[in-house]
């Protein structure tokens, strides 16, 4: 497999991997003195399953930041869809096509859960605040037409039982699921999903993992992943980044990671005599 | 028998369809909420995909005698690939969705089928794992394409996919399909459906056109249902029941099927339907039941007050009014009150505001719930039935429904008792045969055409009624030469929320014990409002406050069962309550939970002597078994108590 190969590769399973889609040069990020970032590149490529793992605080989530224009780095660029990518607000990030999901779970708990899809939207509303707010017209139309979109976000993710219920009455593997629906809601064209396992028992992980195989599979959507769940990781994604105190110490396909001895020694330690 | 003729040429589900298309053209066939929106089709849009589907079937090459296997949940599709399949001279297999790979495996290899509809990947992954038991299958259709982009299609096709073809090529089948439908008579295999096998491998019962159309004509007429109707299909598709609801009697008077959007959102969905027919078993009226009273509990003191207030004036006229007896004017006019400000919005809640005719089956189903229902003016009836009658053997005439029988004979239907108390019926919807299975075919349908239902019942004097008091294997004699019945005391002591399980003994001896199995969460959260201290199971059970709860039940029970002259023998003169629960890893019950009687009888032989010897308490050491499969043993001291037995009716003559 040629990794260097610009028209992308294809995977074990017979899917095409297309160019790159984003690409991270030489990303330094700071916190005072604190390097939580040192120097890491990489790319990830349209339609692939793009894992990032490491020990705890090795940086992943910060690196999830910088991508997802939260942190801006104060060293390096971000390439996106073939073009160099200023500083930006979050808002702006997303409305390039790139949604997200958090670690800990981020939704509006008062809300019901076609509520909380429904802001998954917004990005892509036209109609001003007040049209919206009597109804009329366009933002009528408007509305039935993303309201549309969602509902097929929730046939999706079979969550159509729970479409009303407020969020807070929801247990945790729910909550997540409906997380995840409000990204997808969004179309994006990179998706990022921060520890979409954690505190999941096992049939909720198969669910989970079930779910961003096909969200990959259906809508073509390239996907960027933490996960701490080995097993999971190495069965999901196409290609792994490894990060250990900040650094990047592997990069490649699960099977290379796997057998890397720098990976090795930062999960299992080494002995500093 | 007598043989009739179908009514004007409508000798099949096909030919009903053509009639509904002249008849009820634009009015809604079928529903199903997708994407949070009812999506309707008239009868016309319907018959138009059924024919589309049908072609599409052909061009796979679908033959004369085939067996089409559906699994999936209850949708629009899947009960169109059901006539498809009748117009292309095949004949539809439903399957339980939730069947594991292997019990797939026996009934597709059984019925041989060439053909698998499915509805999603699971139920095509399964078809694929079990391919090498099964080879005979050469199409899978399925209706769901989400993952599925990656499976082999080389045998495989997606519905739509399928129904685009025939469209498309309708000039070449055109013709086949027109001579195909035409060759179905009355007597030609409408569908085959598989027993659910509780005791041994499932049987295909073969049902003819004859069998459904009759029976549908039949029960549609008892109960008046037509066109305008609308039922909700959630119950299983390979179950008889759902059939006759949503295939027979929905073609027969072209009422409107709808579908649920998942098996999850049913509740919803009953209410924004608001069915005018509904079918349920008795479970889901409990569960009902249950919400309702948890929420009382929980609702403010006035709306509480109103609650028991008018639920009181319900259940003392509610019925009466339901089945047009005279009641006083004041209690008419708190009926009418209690309507508006109760029992209105409480049906609307529970999504019956419509229900003109409601059943339950399936099982006994407790008299407190029943008329709970009954009292707030819906109109719940009981039936009798089972595969092999293409459902109905009995069932309640408006105006005549009571909780402890299942009604007169169905239209059409005659039953007789025979001299062991076994019910036997005969019937238009009389099965034609089990498939493959001429012995078993022979040891239950006799050549009159009489089938032995398994089930011993009597006929009510007066009424008329049939009364089922238990299987026929398990009624026996007691000494003195009454009527022993089992199954019938114990329906009677589980109706308390207190008894989860009960066995009854008795046969051969002077008089009936009983073991009891307490319901951990009902007298826990007794035993908490109570402020009783307990520790584990076992202690809860033996606790004495609980027994004498318990023994209360048992003499009320007593007292209801010396009410039957028939029965009286049966009261429960000691029990005891058992120190754990009876278990399917114990062999006690089966994974269906049914009671294993005559594996209790050996495990507990201590404690049946015990009760019988008249000891007031016992020591006993029980092995149980873990749920992985390690094994320990119990020891616990049992309190053998009496319980009141009511005076018996004696029988005037003997």
């Amino acid at each position: 497999m040629n990794m260097q190969n610009p028209e992308g590769y294809t995977t074990a399973d017979g899917r095409q991997i297309g160019g790159v889609l984003m690409e991270m040069k030489n990303i330094t990020l700071r916190f005072g003195g604190v390097n939580a970032i040192t120097g890491i590149t990489f790319d990830i490529r349209e339609g692939e399953i793009r894992a990032i793992i490491g020990p705890n605080g090795a940086g992943k989530s910060s690196m999830l930041n910088v991508i997802s224009g939260f942190y801006v780095p104060q060293e390096g660029e971000v390439w996106f869809r073939g073009a160099k990518r200023p500083p930006m607000k979050p808002y702006q990030v997303a409305n390039q096509g790139i949604a997200r999901t958090f670690q800990n779970i981020a939704l509006f708990e008062g809300m019901s859960v076609l509520d909380n899809i429904m802001t998954g939207r917004l990005t892509q509303m036209k109609t001003g605040l007040l049209a919206q707010a009597i109804w009329w017209g366009r933002a009528q139309a408007e509305e039935i037409a993303h309201r549309e979109k969602v509902e097929k976000v929730i046939d999706f993710l079979e969550i159509q039982h729970i479409r009303k219920t407020p969020v807070g009455r929801l247990p945790y593997g729910l909550k997540k699921r409906v997380e995840l629906a409000r990204a997808l809601a969004a179309e994006p064209k990179l998706l990022l999903l921060d520890e979409p396992m954690a505190g999941m028992n096992v049939e909720e992980k198969e669910d989970m993992s079930r779910f961003i195989l096909d969200v990959n599979d259906e809508f073509g959507t390239t996907i960027a992943l933490i996960e701490h769940d080995m097993g999971v990781v190495m069965d999901l994604s196409d290609r792994v980044v490894v990060m250990d105190y900040g650094k990047k110490i592997g990069d490649g396909t699960p099977d290379e990671v796997r057998n890397n001895q720098a990976v090795i020694d930062a999960y299992l330690g080494v002995s500093h005599d | 028998m007598n043989v009739t003729e179908a009514p004007s040429g409508l000798v099949s589900i096909p030919a009903l369809l053509a009639r509904n298309v002249v008849v009820h053209g634009n009015k809604a066939a079928y529903r199903e909420k997708e994407f949070g929106i009812w999506q309707s089709w008239t009868w016309a849009e319907a018959a138009e995909e059924i024919l589309a589907m049908a072609m599409g079937f052909l061009a796979l090459g679908l033959e004369r005698g085939d067996y089409v296997a559906i699994i999936g949940r209850n949708r629009p599709q899947l009960y169109w690939s059901m006539v498809a399949a009748q117009m292309c001279g095949a004949i539809p297999v439903p399957l339980y969705q939730d069947a594991v790979a292997e019990e797939m495996a026996y009934v597709l290899d059984h019925c041989g089928s060439r053909f698998v509809v499915c509805n999603d990947q699971e139920q095509v992954d399964k078809i694929l794992e079990i391919e090498g038991k099964v080879p005979h299958i050469e199409q899978v259709v399925y209706l769901d394409k989400r993952g599925m982009r990656k499976y082999d299609h080389s045998r495989m096709n997606a519905m739509a996919d399928v129904i685009a073809e025939g469209r498309a090529g309708h000039h070449r089948f055109d013709t086949e399909l027109a001579k195909r439908i035409a060759e179905l008579t009355y007597d030609s295999t409408c569908v085959m459906l598989y027993t659910s096998g509780t005791t041994g491998k499932p049987k295909g019962v073969v049902l003819s056109n004859r069998n459904i159309i009759e029976t549908s004509k039949n029960s549609s007429e008892f109960d008046h249902l037509r066109a305008g109707d609308e039922v909700l299909a959630y119950l299983p598709m390979a179950w008889v029941g759902d059939f006759i609801f949503s295939i027979g009697q929905a073609m027969w008077t072209g009422f409107c099927v709808n579908c649920p959007e998942s098996p999850a959102t049913m509740m919803t969905d009953l209410r924004e339907i608001g069915p005018t027919y509904f079918f349920a078993p008795p479970r889901v009226f409990e569960t009902q039941l249950t919400n309702v009273m948890i929420r009382m509990e929980d609702a403010g003191r006035f709306k509480k007050w109103l609650f028991d207030r008018y639920m009181a004036v319900a259940r003392r006229v509610g019925p009466d009014i339901l089945d047009g007896n005279p009641v006083s004017g004041s209690d008419k006019f708190a009926y009418w009150l209690g309507n508006i400000l109760v029992y209105g919005p409480l049906k609307n809640t529970l999504g019956f505001s419509r229900v003109r005719v409601g059943y339950t089956a399936g099982e006994a189903i407790g008299p407190e719930i029943f008329s709970f229902y009954r009292s707030l003016g819906i109109n719940l009836k009981q039936l009798y039935g089972q595969t092999e009658a293409s459902v109905f053997i009995t069932q309640q005439p408006d105006g005549q429904v009571r909780a402890d029988t299942v009604g007169v004979p169905s239209p059409g239907v005659e039953v007789k008792i025979a001299d062991n108390g076994e019910v036997f019926y005969r019937s238009p919807g009389t099965f034609v045969k089990y498939y493959k299975n001429a012995d078993s075919t022979a040891s239950t349908k006799d050549a009159e055409g009489w089938v032995a239902t398994g089930d011993a019942g009597f006929f009510e004097d007066g009424t008329g009624h049939l009364r089922i008091i238990d299987r026929a294997k398990d009624v026996g004699k007691m000494a003195d030469g009454s009527l022993f019945a089992p199954k019938y005391v114990e329906n009677k002591l589980k109706f308390y929320p207190a008894i989860l399980e009960a066995v009854v003994f008795g046969a051969d001896r002077a008089f009936c014990t009983t073991f009891i199995n307490i319901d951990l969460n009902a007298v826990g959260n007794w035993a908490e409002r109570n402020n009783i201290a307990y520790s584990s199971y076992q202690e809860l059970s033996q606790h004495p406050r609980v027994l004498e709860m318990i023994r209360g039940h048992v003499g009320e029970v007593n007292q209801s069962v010396a009410a039957d002259p028939m029965l009286s023998g049966c009261q429960v003169h000691r029990f005891l309550i058992l120190h754990k629960e009876l278990d399917a890893d114990d062999g006690e019950m089966t994974r269906t939970r049914k009671v294993r009687r005559r594996v209790i009888e050996e495990k507990f032989a201590d404690l049946i002597d015990a009760l019988y010897a008249g000891k007031s308490e016992i020591y006993t050491e029980t092995e149980v078994t873990y749920e992985d499969g390690r094994k320990g043993a119990i020891k616990a001291t049992l309190t053998l108590a009496d319980a009141a037995v009511a005076p018996a009716q004696k029988v005037a003559a003997e």
